[in-house]
């Protein structure tokens, strides 16, 4: 698979409206800023940092990252810094193509900093490829800095092909502050997911929704930790929902903690094979098991 | 046609049937009886969803006894399952698509059946958002959109509030223009039973009676049909 088609499974084909960073192979491939916003290299070439205005609407920006060859392990920074009362996407994603027997790897830390009345909407999508033995590992960290009233929403979606992945996600509230996770994951084989949360809701009237549904197939194994801080009047609702196909392994750590006496947290978690009645339902439709399966895990995870 | 012959079904020692012998031809067919009687056992054995314990199942001429699900609803029969199933994921629309198998045609038609507003229901989600009366519209919506040659519905009133069941009823009575060939209804409701053309009653796991409706429902009482909501 070549970089173009990497590239269009992880930013889903978008086409950028607005500034982009592109790179592959650990090296700046491309680059367009305009008046609203900047993008800047850290100095020490460990990533870099993203300046959108105050007021910026309607831009999309990406920032894709393509490995296409084995033997790249990278650890990358970039710090979003987002000004007052914008309204903007930002397409993220990896793609990781590997024939080779060596580890190819990238951590990409995502800081986001979000200025007061700001609306981002942030998707995130990571897909690996490859015949060769060698692993495809990605480790994302994302820090979400919420301002006052500001709005996030996150989507963060593996695709396939992804032998290790451990994700970890910080977000910090302030009053007002809005955050919806929403995280789909598919692991096979013999993979491994683990994703953990750590949501402080410090501002009065601060929400949050995390939604996390994922499907393990085969020997592989997926981990969910959410650790939820309720640190003033807040609403926080986790959404933690599981398929097992074959002898898959799937753990959901649930921890919410209200430290506010109007604190409202909730969670719930299921995990499962695929309920028998929904199959015979799809059955009862024409479907085959395989047909129906696949129906149901695709829809899960769209 | 679909015929049913000799057909038993027993499941740890207790007999829930016991050699039923019934044909549905193109009409509306109401089975009904008391809670236990055999009704819902027998609308999954015709579906599929049940093997039978002995008996053969004829459908065109065909034994379909050891057909499976997807071989009947290929076939031509459908079934709206008593407690509909949610999925978190799939709209309601990838649902009636899956069912019509047609690409191309609108949707609308079968979610205006069923009494809802497409343009409100097409892209929610079928789960938990939705009501459990809204689901059972769909689940029914779903049916219809199959447009199948035999029709099977297993107590669609079970979940529907008092209130909505009227609104419940005329909509069957409207099913004229959408349900062709056969359709079977399981039922304990008067009003639900008053819509048959032929109605069929099970007691014990046994056809206690059968007839048109015109014969069979000045039979009802509390005392001949315990459960089934005949006036007394």
């Amino acid at each position: 698979m070549n970089q173009d088609e990497l590239l269009n499974i992880v930013t889903d084909n978008a086409i950028f409206k607005g500034a982009y960073n592109i790179r592959i192979n650990g090296k700046l491939f491309d680059r367009q800023t305009n008046d609203e916003v900047n993008i800047v290299s850290k100095k020490d070439n460990s990533g870099i940092d993203i300046y959108v205005k105050d007021n910026t609407t309607g831009q999309t920006i990406g920032i894709p990252v393509v490995l296409t060859s084995g033997d790249i392990t990278e650890t990358v920074l970039n710090d979003f810094h987002i000004g007052k009362n914008c309204d903007i996407t930002i397409i993220a994603g990896c793609g990781i193509e590997n024939c080779s027997s060596c580890t190819s790897q990238h951590d990409g830390v995502h800081t986001f900093n979000i200025g007061e009345n700001s609306k981002v909407k942030y998707i995130e999508r990571h897909y690996g490829h490859g015949e060769g033995n060698g692993q495809k590992v990605m480790n994302p960290e994302t820090v979400i800095n919420m301002e006052k009233n500001s709005k996030m929403e996150m989507i963060t979606t593996q695709i396939e092909g992804v032998d290790s992945t451990i994700r970890k996600t910080t977000a910090n509230l302030q009053d007002g502050a809005n955050l919806t996770i929403t995280e789909k994951v598919l692991t096979s084989v013999n993979q491994k997911a683990t994703s953990i949360f750590d949501l402080n809701l410090n501002g009065k009237n601060s929400k949050a929704k995390l939604t996390s549904r994922v499907v393990a197939k085969d020997e592989s194994y997926q981990d969910f930790l959410s650790d939820v801080k309720g640190n003033n009047a807040c609403y926080a609702h986790i959404e933690c929902d599981a398929i097992i196909v074959n002898n898959a392994k799937v753990g959901s750590t649930p921890k919410i903690v209200a430290n506010h006496p109007d604190a409202s947290l909730v969670h719930e978690a299921t995990i499962g094979k695929i309920a028998g009645e929904q199959l015979l339902k799809l059955l009862s439709l024409g479907l085959d098991e395989k047909e129906a399966e696949d129906v149901i895990i695709q829809g899960f995870l769209k | 046609m679909l015929q049913l012959i000799d057909i038993c079904y027993a499941i740890n020692g207790k007999q829930i049937l016991d050699k039923i012998n019934l044909t549905f031809g193109d009409e509306i067919t109401v089975i009904t009886g008391a809670n236990g009687a055999g009704k819902s056992t027998l609308a999954k054995i015709v579906m599929g969803i049940i093997k039978p314990t002995s008996g053969i199942i004829l459908f065109n001429g065909q034994d379909i006894t050891n057909f499976s699900i997807t071989e009947r609803a290929k076939m031509g029969i459908a079934f709206a399952f008593q407690q509909p199933v949610e999925f978190k994921g799939l709209r309601v629309m990838d649902m009636l698509r899956l069912a019509s198998k047609d690409k191309h045609t609108s949707l609308n038609i079968y979610l205006k059946a069923v009494g809802l507003c497409a343009k409100d229901y097409l892209t929610r989600e079928l789960s938990g958002e939705l009501s459990g009366g809204e689901l059972k519209r769909i689940e029914i919506a779903t049916v219809l959109a199959r447009k199948a040659n035999v029709t099977i519905f297993d107590e669609p009133e079970a979940g529907i509030d008092l209130w909505s069941f009227p609104n419940l009823v005329e909509t069957f009575k409207s099913f004229n223009d959408v349900v062709k060939g056969t359709m079977i209804l399981i039922s304990h409701q008067e009003k639900m039973i008053e819509l048959a053309d032929k109605i069929i009653v099970l007691n014990g796991g046994k056809v206690e009676k059968q007839g048109k409706k015109s014969e069979i429902l000045p039979t009802f009482s509390i005392k001949s049909c315990n459960g089934c909501g005949g006036k007394r």
